[in-house]
């Protein structure tokens, strides 16, 4: 019994070794704000990302290795507004520590510090699955992330005032580099304006907000309720009656209604990243812009975007 | 001032009116003064919201007037550099209502429609004696339990749940009622109040989180299909990088297989051992060992009593794929358990000792999005008794008990599912066909999906 109880400690203490010097443990919800954080907090932060950009952050579970994560987090970077509803309060529950709890200096909430687009009229289920305080996916407007980059920079000095100096000259740098990006972007991104498409989720109400293109229907026939074939019939209706240019996806979503509608519409399917990771071209937070408009603006027939 | 008058008289007039049975019994005189108090409010708010609508107005003028103005001087600007125009900033949200601080409500309806080629009633599993919540089923349609959930954070440092399950008998019982910390340090968790034992896998779901309809033969004859009781756990999270937790837990003594626990000084423990993690992007895990120990005192099950000990240690499984670790297409569970337990002590006024095994496993898949399928396998084994035992309730007449079960189902969202469940059950010595019709729906704020 006690040999078998001193292996065990001995387990434990050689695997919760720190493997490095990192002075702030982050656990991000999504992989948009663990490539900011790690953008900002450079080799001082130590990011766990706990979605890829291949799931839905709507679909999670609370799964064994979030809580073990979550327990040694000093800081949790989430999008809130409800998008991790169905799965981070049970993380947070299970993982036994007092610095993330909701209302707590380690708990940051990305929706908290934007304005919220879509705010629902009407809280009804009957509506699908949709969010009490707004539209959550305000990743799709790189505006955003300027936004946030503020709050998060002064969490990570909060946290860890000892580098405070480091943070304040990483989110300088950072605004400086995002600012001219985004330049660069808008001139890109003109040939979007008030272009028509369908989308399958309404995944995309802050990224149009930012270019201007224009949703004219959606495949869901309610936000996370998959469409059937009679309703994609009838999206094929007002698809002909109203013509769209394309139709987009974000790379976890079911290809087929959306390839459906390409064939039937003779129209481009565009799958985008939605967030980093979420193609193969958008590894970072830069290329994630950079390809998501590349990709649309190949699907429109100006192949000179190409960077 | 004016609000906190508001809302106690309205509060008064609505306790006057609501529970006038209640031992609240307002003389006709204050109901008058409470009127007339409410009467003179309200025309001092319709005053008051007027002018707010007014002053609205003319904001909103305004603001119309100098959003014209700044459109006006962008496209000058435009035409030279394209700035990157910043969203407005962010405005704050404050709760609306004192509402807001309500915990989360949420109902669960579960209802049946059973057909059984055996009576159910009369359903027994030869060399077990079983608790009172251990039945096949019901014929026909019935309610199954209904539950009502309450759930909140107390405060910065403790969360409460109440778990109200109405029973189809219209008998009411608090299914579970604790409170839990959240802040304690080095990674402790302590629960007090009723809960659901952290023994084995599904023990601590409750039955309209599970994926089948009914609970399998090990749950149903070793814990009464669910072992809860009255009492503390304790639960640590070691601090690595793969999840590994420790608990234990002390109870009254009151649930089967426990019985009259403080009437004898007696009651039940626990200690389990939890560990998981992911393989890959797209399989995750969760095993566990537990041990439950429990005494009981003139337990009464049928005509038979028993006092003594029962040791139960449950081995637990689960593994789940999804491709990519996006379950929304396509998702496989597996689980298994594997109880192994000793009951000593005499039964019906005889000493003994008797092993009994059980075991179960089970697969749902989902091959699109709002359809799966399943199958479960379970099984139950014991010493067979013979002298002063032989032909009794713990004789196992050389029986093997086992049941097969196919399921389908259909999600007409993740809050509503429908199952269609057939179970060839040899768990006596006759066969039974039974097929199962169910809905288990779950409405209010969204639930959390544990693994």
């Amino acid at each position: 019994m006690r040999t078998i109880l001193s292996v065990l400690l001995g387990v434990i203490a050689v695997t919760t070794a720190p493997p490095a010097l990192a002075a702030l443990n982050v656990f991000a919800c999504e992989p948009e704000w663990g490539a900011l954080v790690t953008e900002l907090g450079g080799d001082k932060v130590s990011v766990y990302v706990a979605t890829t950009g291949r799931q839905d952050p709507h679909q999670i579970q609370a799964r064994p290795s979030l809580i073990a994560q979550a327990r040694k987090a000093d800081l949790t970077v989430c999008t809130g507004a409800e998008l991790e509803i169905g799965w981070m309060p049970m993380v947070e529950r299970s993982a036994a520590n007092a610095r993330i709890q909701p209302g707590a200096p380690g708990a940051f909430e990305a929706a908290s510090h934007v304005r919220l687009l879509e705010i629902p009229a009407r809280l009804d289920r009957a509506e699908g699955d949709i969010h009490a305080s707004g539209n959550p996916h305000i990743q799709t407007d790189p505006r955003n992330i300027l936004t946030v980059a503020k709050p998060l920079s002064d969490k990570l000095a909060e946290l860890d005032p000892a580098n405070a100096a480091y943070y304040d000259n990483r989110h300088a740098d950072f605004v400086h580099r995002w600012t001219q990006a985004l330049q660069r972007w808008q001139a890109e991104a003109a040939p979007l304006k008030g272009v028509p498409v369908a989308v399958q989720h309404k995944s995309w109400v802050y990224f149009f907000d930012w270019t201007g293109l224009r949703e004219i229907v959606a495949l869901e026939p309610k936000p996370g309720i998959p469409p059937s074939s009679g309703y994609l019939a009838q999206v094929l209706e007002q698809v002909r009656r109203e013509p769209v240019k394309m139709v987009i996806r974000a790379a976890y979503e079911d290809p087929r209604p959306s390839e459906f509608l390409s064939e039937q519409a003779k129209i481009p399917a565009v799958e985008l990243p939605f967030t980093v990771g979420g193609t193969d071209g958008a590894g970072d937070l830069f290329s994630l812009y950079d390809d998501t408009l590349h990709r649309l603006l190949e699907a429109l027939g100006h192949d000179s975007s190409k960077p | 001032m004016n609000t906190t008058r508001f809302v106690i008289a309205a509060c008064a007039a609505i306790g006057a009116l609501s529970c006038p049975g209640t031992g609240f019994a307002a003389s006709d005189q204050e109901l008058k003064e409470i009127q007339q108090q409410i009467q003179a409010l309200k025309s001092e708010y319709e005053e008051k919201i007027k002018s707010l609508e007014a002053r609205l107005e003319a904001a909103e003028q305004a603001a119309r007037a100098a959003e014209a103005k700044a459109a006006a001087a962008q496209t000058g600007v435009a035409a030279a550099t394209p700035p990157p125009a910043p969203p407005p900033p962010a405005q704050p949200v404050a709760p609306a209502a004192a509402g807001a601080f309500n915990p989360a409500i949420s109902a669960v309806l579960l209802g049946t429609f059973g057909q059984f080629s055996r009576n159910p009633d009369k359903a027994r599993i030869p060399g077990f004696e079983l608790g009172p919540d251990a039945g096949a089923g019901e014929r026909g349609f019935s309610l199954n339990e209904s539950e009502v959930d309450l759930a909140a954070n107390i405060d910065q440092a403790l969360y409460g749940s109440l778990v109200i399950a109405l029973q189809p008998d219209n008998t009411v019982n608090v299914e579970e009622g604790y409170l839990q910390t959240t802040s304690l340090p080095w990674g402790f968790t302590v629960k007090a109040g009723r809960f659901f034992s952290g023994i084995g896998y599904l023990n601590e779901q409750h039955i309209h989180a599970w994926d089948f309809v009914d609970a399998p033969l090990p749950y149903r004859a070793l814990l009464n299909t669910q072992y809860g009781d009255d009492g503390g756990q304790v639960r640590w999270l070691a601090p690595t990088d793969w999840f590994l937790e420790f608990g234990g837990e002390a109870f009254r003594g009151d649930a089967f297989p426990a019985a009259n626990g403080p009437g004898h000084g007696k009651g039940a423990g626990s200690l389990f051992v939890h560990s998981g993690g992911d393989i890959g992007e797209s399989s995750s895990w969760l095993a566990g060992l537990s041990y439950l120990q429990t005494r009981a005192g003139d337990r009464v099950t049928g005509a038979d009593v028993f006092s003594g000990r029962d040791h139960i240690g449950i081995a637990s499984l689960v593994y789940k794929w999804a491709p990519q670790g996006n379950p929304t297409q396509r998702n496989l569970i597996l689980t298994g358990e594997f109880f192994h337990g000793l009951e000593e002590g005499t039964f019906d006024g005889n000493r003994f000792d008797q092993w009994r095994d059980g075991w179960y496993l089970q697969g749902v898949y989902q091959f699109m999005p709002r359809w799966r399928i399943g199958f479960r396998h379970d099984e139950l084994d014991s010493d067979r008794l013979a002298g002063v035992f032989a032909g009794g309730t713990l004789d196992n007449l050389g029986h093997v008990p086992r049941r097969n079960t196919a399921l389908l189902e259909f999600d007409t969202s993740e809050f509503a599912r429908f199952r269609l469940q057939y179970t060839r059950d040899d768990a006596d010595l006759t066969t039974d066909d039974e097929v199962l019709l169910t809905y288990n729906v779950t409405y209010g704020p969204h639930g959390a999906h544990r693994f």
